[in-house]
């Protein structure tokens, strides 16, 4: 007797939370967040992570909660994330990742299930479907190697020496390179590679030394980055040597000290708010973003990288009350309406630049959001 | 390819092979004694090179939590054996070895970290943190198994590498970091610039590899360990504590990885999962040299560093498949040329 009524006591309260459950998943907004916390990535994930403490938990004035996961930076974890998300969490977007390998892999797995994904990393240009379904917060590659491209044409650069990433970040940057410095009268003289774990990088080094380029573009991120540059300045090269923006971070510095003295990046302008023109229109937003991060976290601890995890909540916070006026959270109505409102999200200004979507332009920042940092005794500064 | 290029790439190529000419000792080592294939050997670089950086930047390296948790949970095991055996006369030696000795080390950490030592006395610091960490991880992880099958002993050496990654990422975070030279002196050689670190790695791995023959050729405990490998039935006939013999050769392997991850500190930057890439590159040297012979194992690991270099040079994007497509060929020879041996014929 006493057993049953256990078990009709147990069923009861499953059934409490079931319905629980169930009336919490039509309430609120669900986003999946695929990061590589771990794995190679994670000193770039990480921050992307940290954004989320400070991030409103409200989107269109709806409560919202980011189900965050790991993917240990491997592109079929953050695929299988992103169908986790779909399936079991019935997210209503999903977003990731920090590395690219992995940002594309979640794509495919957007197109298939119909619901709408940010990229938080640049990622290369796709078609079909999966260019329908997502969306990319940061700026294109091009876009930003085209700043680095007006500078060296200021120095009277001839020619480019490249070295990069043996994976798909480092094809990007090269891509860009390649189809940029053509049209302003340089040549590209090299395409060596690099892993990122790379304990040396003399034999890639000296390679591009002897090729002798005006300057060199390296296509790493974060503190890999450093390496190159470190072994170029010891092996006595003296031209201007150019990043991207997947370098800017203190550990950069940190990692290269006094041999990156002088290395040139582009970036969102959330790096330098304190030094922006005071009409500069992104400077209170990245500002305001700066300050409550480096408050939180330390610090010196200002990346790119968290204000992209914030920029993309903006899109999706000025998406959602259009498409809450079509369908309720957690349909699949929902998720085609979020992103049919995402393509109309306009003058939306975020810590890197101001988004203008629409349906043939999934990313909408402009020269805008780019500016040109330098490393000045020991810090990112914006290049006058 | 000049002959300028063709020096710089040969004497990076040196550096390199010889801090995998170190690893190929230290695995050689381990495995002859305890037949573990220890994957975690590349965890004693990242934790050494690491503890080292955050040392120069003024912060408690991480290590010492992971030194005295390790330290109580040895501990802890050993005295629950002592207790079962009814031998607790062995008590204070083992508080002596798995809580003493860590404390006092990490208390040596914590007082020396904000002191900006110079880089030397850094370096022993180091090395008493990671030092102590090889016949923790043994105790822990490996001695409980010492009569299991070498496959049984490889995935616990699986484990023991995720576990070791996975507390240097909390501990040291996702960053790499970078520590300074012992000297940032370089002399001019020809056309060649060698840096004063890169002397001190190739000389250092000489000291050693003299050291290791003088332990194994004059000593006690150095014959003992050797008697280990060549047959440990034997050797506990004779009176050689086998246990003591694993403990000994992890000793030796933090000792020499702990070495080398503070001589490749300031060539490179170090991250928390960097070390099983380095130890996969010695282990590969070891392999070249057979998995037998210590002389051929450093030769093995040095002409791996040599092609690293060139191929980095040659086909940059293709450098890591260069490397480890050597095996093969390699392998493929070996099998052709010796005699199908059973695993374990000794047990």
């Amino acid at each position: 007797m006493k057993r049953s009524t256990t078990h009709v006591l147990a069923f009861a309260a499953a059934a409490a939370f079931a319905a629980a459950a169930a009336t919490a998943a039509h309430a609120e907004i669900r986003i999946g967040v695929s990061l590589g916390t771990t794995g190679p990535g994670s000193s770039l994930g990480i921050p992307y992570k940290n954004a989320f403490q400070l991030i409103p938990k409200t989107l269109g004035g709806e409560p919202v909660t980011y189900v965050i996961l790991d993917d240990e930076s491997k592109p079929d974890n953050a695929a299988k994330n992103a169908r986790k998300f779909v399936t079991e969490d019935k997210v209503d977007a999903i977003m990731g990742s920090n590395g690219v390998p992995s940002a594309v892999a979640m794509t495919q797995v957007a197109a298939e299930t119909k619901t709408p994904m940010i990229a938080l990393t640049p990622i290369p240009p796709l078609d079909g479907d999966r260019a329908q379904w997502t969306f990319v917060v940061p700026q294109t590659t091009e876009l930003m190697m085209s700043a680095v491209v007006e500078d060296m044409k200021k120095k009277n650069v001839k020619t480019v020496g490249y070295i990069g990433f043996s994976d798909t970040w480092g094809d990007l940057v090269y891509n860009a390179m390649q189809k940029l410095a053509p049209e302003a009268g340089m040549k590209v003289v090299t395409n060596e590679r690099y892993a990122r774990a790379d304990t040396s990088v003399t034999g890639q080094v000296l390679k591009v030394i002897a090729a002798k380029p005006d300057a060199v573009v390296v296509g790493g991120s974060g503190s890999p980055a450093a390496t190159p540059h470190v072994a170029l300045r010891e092996r006595g090269y003296k031209g201007p040597i150019y990043h991207n923006h997947g370098t800017v971070n203190l550990a950069f510095i940190q990692n290269g000290k006094k041999a990156v003295e002088g290395a040139i990046a582009p970036t969102g302008a959330l790096i330098v708010p304190e030094d922006l023109p005071a009409e500069y229109p992104t400077r209170p937003v990245s500002l305001e973003f700066t300050q409550s991060y480096e408050k939180t976290f330390g610090p010196d601890t200002r990346n790119a990288f968290a204000g992209y995890s914030y920029d993309a909540t903006l899109l999706l916070d000025a998406a959602v009350p259009e498409a809450l006026k079509k369908a309720k959270p957690g349909t699949p109505e929902f998720r085609a309406a979020l992103r049919d409102a995402l393509e109309h999200v306009k003058n939306v200004v975020g810590t890197h630049g101001v988004y203008n979507l629409s349906a043939d332009n999934h990313n909408g920042l402009d020269e805008r959001a780019r500016v040109l940092v330098e490393v000045k005794d020991g810090e990112w500064k914006l290049m006058k | 390819m000049t002959f300028d290029i063709a020096l710089w790439l040969t004497q990076d190529g040196i550096t390199n092979g010889a801090i995998y000419a170190l690893l190929a000792l230290a695995l050689l080592l381990v495995f002859a004694v305890t037949r573990v294939i220890f994957v975690p050997q590349g965890e004693f670089i990242s934790y050494a090179a690491l503890s080292m950086a955050m040392m120069q930047l003024g912060q408690t390296p991480g290590t010492v939590w992971v030194l005295v948790g390790g330290g109580l949970l040895a501990a802890g095991l050993d005295a629950a054996k002592a207790w079962r055996e009814n031998a607790l006369r062995r008590l204070p030696r083992i508080a002596a070895m798995y809580i003493v000795v860590p404390i006092v080390m990490s208390m040596i950490a914590v007082w020396a970290a904000p002191q900006q030592l110079t880089p030397w006395l850094q370096a022993l610091v180091v090395l008493g943190l990671v030092v102590p960490l090889g016949p923790i991880l043994y105790r822990i992880a490996f001695q409980p198994l010492a009569n299991a099958s070498v496959i049984v002993l490889f995935v616990a050496a699986m484990a023991a590498h995720y576990v070791l990654t996975g507390l240097g990422l909390v501990i040291f975070g996702g960053e790499g970091l970078r520590a300074n030279a012992f000297s940032d002196a370089s002399f001019d050689v020809g056309v060649l610039n060698v840096g004063a670190q890169s002397i001190v790695v190739i000389v250092t791995t000489i000291v050693v590899m003299v050291a290791l023959w003088l332990f194994f050729d004059r000593t006690l405990y150095g014959k003992a360990l050797r008697a280990t490998a060549i047959n440990r039935v034997g050797a506990r006939l004779v009176g050689v504590r086998t246990e003591l013999s694993g403990t000994l050769s992890f000793l030796l392997a933090a000792l020499i990885g702990g070495l080398s991850g503070v001589l490749i500190a300031p060539i490179t930057t170090i991250y928390y999962d960097t070390g099983l890439m380095i130890g996969l590159k010695g282990f590969v040297g070891a392999i070249l040299g057979g998995m037998a012979s210590y002389p051929l194992a450093a030769l093995g690991a040095l002409g791996l560093g040599l092609l690293e270099s060139f191929s980095s040079f040659w086909a940059s994007a293709l450098k890591e498949s260069i490397v480890f497509t050597i095996i093969i060929p390699v392998l493929l020879w070996r099998s052709l040329m010796s005699r199908h041996h059973v695993e374990d014929e000794e047990e």
